[in-house]
């Protein structure tokens, strides 16, 4: 049996990469979250804002863990199976990494364990600068981690000598011209994320009548959080969207489903892709509208992937139902925060059931929207690693078969289908604790801490 | 153009500082967890884990850096080197997130704890076991032509490799019972100065083992120990270590002495650390490419050290300071009345 390792190499990357995502997706915001709690109790010092947040903090510090052995993995996945992509472009994006690990890596690691165990071992204020450190570290991280993304989308500031990339101009490389425009719209997506998730877990204590008080603060806050959001959101996919089309035509003509060229172009809503034909069959469209979104004139130009060789032309089918998911999820939750607000005439957000059941279904829509959104943007990058200049198959490790690939992929899937959801039912069982759960205190001041110490012991095991 | 070559050296002190650090850091906090899979019930089993409990995932992130600064500063080495240890890279980093996990896992989901405790073993048992393989395949060199390794995903598995292997196993275990022995008391700290004493034979095993095998093995490096003045002037190298090795085994014996097993395992790291190092110097690409052949552009260099520069001294400062806060014993009086 033939197996190729240029195939399953990419979906090794895919399956570490989009289980990874999920974790800084949740934890970037939560770490904002736990701040703004912790911000407020210092300055309040009511007490309920350090319940939310030591509730917070118990899901953070799982969600975390998860996120920095996951992450482990991603620098090395460029080493064994992308060494040829690495060979080319390490003197660019290597330094952007490093810095990543510098920067956002350590203020987290270092301040997370004071955020965690040191609530009693350090001053008030100090524990407060702990919890911004941290949520100021993953916000590093994206910027990095992005900045290097972009850079393989839309490179800018580099030369090439002998094949291989070399920087020119540090600011074009890190601010290439997608890189603003990746990093608000990730970014909020990400702060969108965790605002689903408090919604859900919020309207979930609430029907459950035992931490209503709890539940309302974290819905309330958050409902006007997603209310600003959300829209800001919208905009700023628009903008990154227009930016696609500057920089990336190719991949916008995936996502529009349009292989000829028209002006003026249809919006198409739906429609099979039929790649070897280079034709849409059962195409719902709406005449004008593509025009006017994209080009914000009734007669602009959109280019179709027929402009392109055949082997420069990425895949439709997932940048294009992907991004409709993803823009179905924005959809759906505007609406949802658009009757939240509504129904906060008379209080009705904090009672009614049909409010609270849809808060609870909505809570993984930001996760699909992030990798729906993720998907659409990778895959629109096809045939390229460099977007125009290095194709991913150049880029591969040579030295693997596709057998070494096949055994290391399926030791990443059993490992993931473990801890993923051994994670979620860790977490599961965290918030259906609740809130209350905090102030048993198991740490003394001045002793190390011991929150592992406080396990019940097992029956039969006691000295 | 003399300024600019001086990149290389100072990139070549940061990666080597930082190395030994993650070898030191999270090789007692492996270590630690191989004892805890000896560790005799859920109160002792407690206790272990909550002496690295706070620290574990500051010193994983070491890993993270030295691969991207490896990257960064000596691309040629990463792009060689990471593809030809394929299997070991990958086991270690699927043991990592097995025993990464397992902190958070095994407080929280008590149906699960047994599953969670081996994952926790077992788990620092293979990662370190996959990197002993990564430290004998790096010593015996790889199959390169030009830029690319060419040879095969399992060459790295040879009876030297495995060798390592083992020897990273005591030598990391050795590190965990000294960690242990600072931080717990009585029954504990008396197991762990066993389990210390029996992962000291095997490191010195090992370490006797390798430095004979290495000189006969190739031919450079017994040129660089066996020729003359070299002899003489790298003759502290063992003494020191036997004088160590010693020092070591008398502190695990002596009941007062808490610190010295630890850092007495801390300098017989540093020189076989120091050791390996001579041998390949200035390889990094053993026996084919240099630390300057295998440096990335200048200008990378150059806008990475200014950053690295600023920021380590700060992280190693708060990584003190974290330490700073968790000091002392494990007490094994609080939370369970």
């Amino acid at each position: 049996m033939h197996l190729d390792p240029l195939i399953l190499s990419r979906l090794q990357f895919v399956w570490v990469i989009a289980w990874h995502i999920l974790l800084p997706a949740f934890t970037v915001g939560v770490a904002s979250f736990i701040a703004v709690m912790e911000g407020m109790h210092f300055v309040t010092k009511r007490e309920i804002y350090l319940q939310v947040s030591g509730f917070w903090i118990k899901l953070f510090s799982v969600s975390f863990g998860m996120g920095v052995v996951s992450g482990i993995i991603m620098p090395f996945q460029f080493g064994t199976n992308w060494s040829r992509f690495s060979d080319a472009t390490a003197n660019v994006v290597a330094p952007l990494l490093a810095y990543e690990g510098l920067t956002a890596f350590f203020l987290e690691a270092a301040f997370l364990g004071v955020l965690l165990f040191g609530r009693n071992l350090v001053p008030r204020w100090a524990h407060f600068v702990a919890a911004l450190m941290v949520a100021f570290g993953t916000l590093f991280s994206s910027f990095w981690i992005l900045a290097v993304n972009s850079w393989m989308q839309t490179p800018a500031g580099y030369e090439v000598v002998d094949g291989r990339f070399f920087p020119a101009d540090w600011w074009q490389v890190i601010f290439n011209p997608s890189f603003p425009y990746r990093l608000a719209h990730t970014v909020c997506g990400f702060y969108i994320t965790t605002g689903f998730v408090v919604l859900g877990v919020a309207a979930w204590l609430i029907r459950r009548r035992t931490f209503v008080v709890e539940g309302r603060l974290m819905l309330s806050t958050t409902l006007w959080l997603l209310l600003a959001l959300v829209p800001l959101q919208i905009v700023l996919g628009d903008l990154h969207g227009l930016n696609t089309l500057e920089h990336q035509p190719a991949k916008l003509a995936a996502i529009e489903g349009r292989y000829d060229t028209a002006s003026p172009a249809p919006l198409t809503l739906f429609g099979i892709p039929d790649g070897k034909n280079a034709v849409m069959h059962n195409e719902v469209a709406v005449p004008w509208l593509g025009s006017l979104l994209l080009t914000h004139s009734l007669r602009g130009e959109i280019k179709g992937l027929k402009d392109w060789p055949v082997d420069q032309r990425p895949p439709v089918g997932p940048p294009f139902f992907a991004f409709r998911i993803m823009v179905g999820c924005g959809l759906l939750m505007l609406a949802l925060v658009i009757w939240g607000t509504v129904l906060r005439r008379g209080d009705r957000f904090v009672t009614s059931v049909a409010f609270l059941r849809s808060c609870q279904g909505a809570s993984i829509l930001g996760f699909v929207a992030v990798l729906a959104g993720w998907t659409t943007t990778e895959v629109g990058r096809q045939p390229w690693t460099v977007y125009g200049l290095m194709r991913t198959a150049d880029s591969v490790t040579p030295s693997l078969t596709g057998w070494d690939v096949l055994v290391t992929f399926i030791g990443y899937i059993l490992v993931y289908l473990i801890i993923y959801p051994g994670g979620l039912w860790v977490m599961a069982k965290i918030v259906r604790h609740g809130p209350a759960a905090l102030g048993d205190a198991t740490i003394e001041s001045g002793r190390p801490m011991q929150p592992v110490a406080a396990l019940p012991l097992a029956e039969g095991s006691a000295p | 153009m003399t300024f600019v070559q001086s990149f290389v050296p100072i990139w070549t002190v940061i990666l080597a500082v930082g190395v030994f650090l993650y070898v030191l850091l999270d090789g007692f906090d492996l270590g630690v967890g191989m004892l805890y899979g000896l560790a005799p019930d859920t109160r002792s089993r407690n206790l272990v884990m909550s002496s690295i409990a706070p620290v574990w995932d500051g010193n994983e992130t070491w890993l993270i850096l030295g691969g991207v600064a490896l990257l960064a500063a000596f691309p040629l080495a990463f792009v060689i080197v990471i593809p030809a240890v394929y299997f070991p890279v990958a086991i270690m980093l699927l043991a990592l997130v097995f025993r990464g996990v397992a902190f958070e896992f095994r407080y929280r989901d008590a149906a699960h704890r047994t599953f969670w405790d081996h994952g926790f073993a077992y788990g620092s048992i293979v990662a370190t076991f996959a990197q002993g393989v990564v430290l004998g395949a790096f010593i015996q060199g790889f199959k390169i032509d030009g830029r690319q390794f060419v040879g095969t995903s399992l060459d790295c598995f040879t009876p030297f490799s495995i060798l390592t292997g083992i020897a990273l196993v005591f030598g990391y275990g050795l590190l965990g019972a000294g960690w242990l022995i600072m931080k717990l008391e009585g029954d504990l700290q008396r197991a762990a100065r066993r389990h210390g004493r029996w992962c000291l034979i095997g490191v010195l095993a090992c370490i006797a083992t390798v430095s004979i095998w290495t000189p006969l093995a190739q031919a450079q490096i017994a040129e660089r120990w066996f020729s003359w003045p070299n002899t003489a002037l790298l003759l502290p190298i063992p003494i020191v270590t036997a004088l160590l090795a010693w020092t070591v085994w008398r502190s695990l014996d002596h009941a007062a002495s808490s610190f010295g097993p630890f850092l007495g395992t801390v300098g017989l790291f540093l020189m076989s650390y120091l050791g390996i190092a001579i041998s390949l110097w200035p390889m990094i690409v053993p026996y084919r490419y240099t630390l300057w052949e295998a440096a990335s552009s200048p200008k990378s260099q150059a806008f990475l050290l200014v950053g690295t520069l600023i920021l380590l001294p700060v992280i190693l400062l708060y990584t003190s300071w974290s330490y700073w806060v968790f000091r002392g014993k494990v007490r094994a009086d609080i939370g369970y009345h």
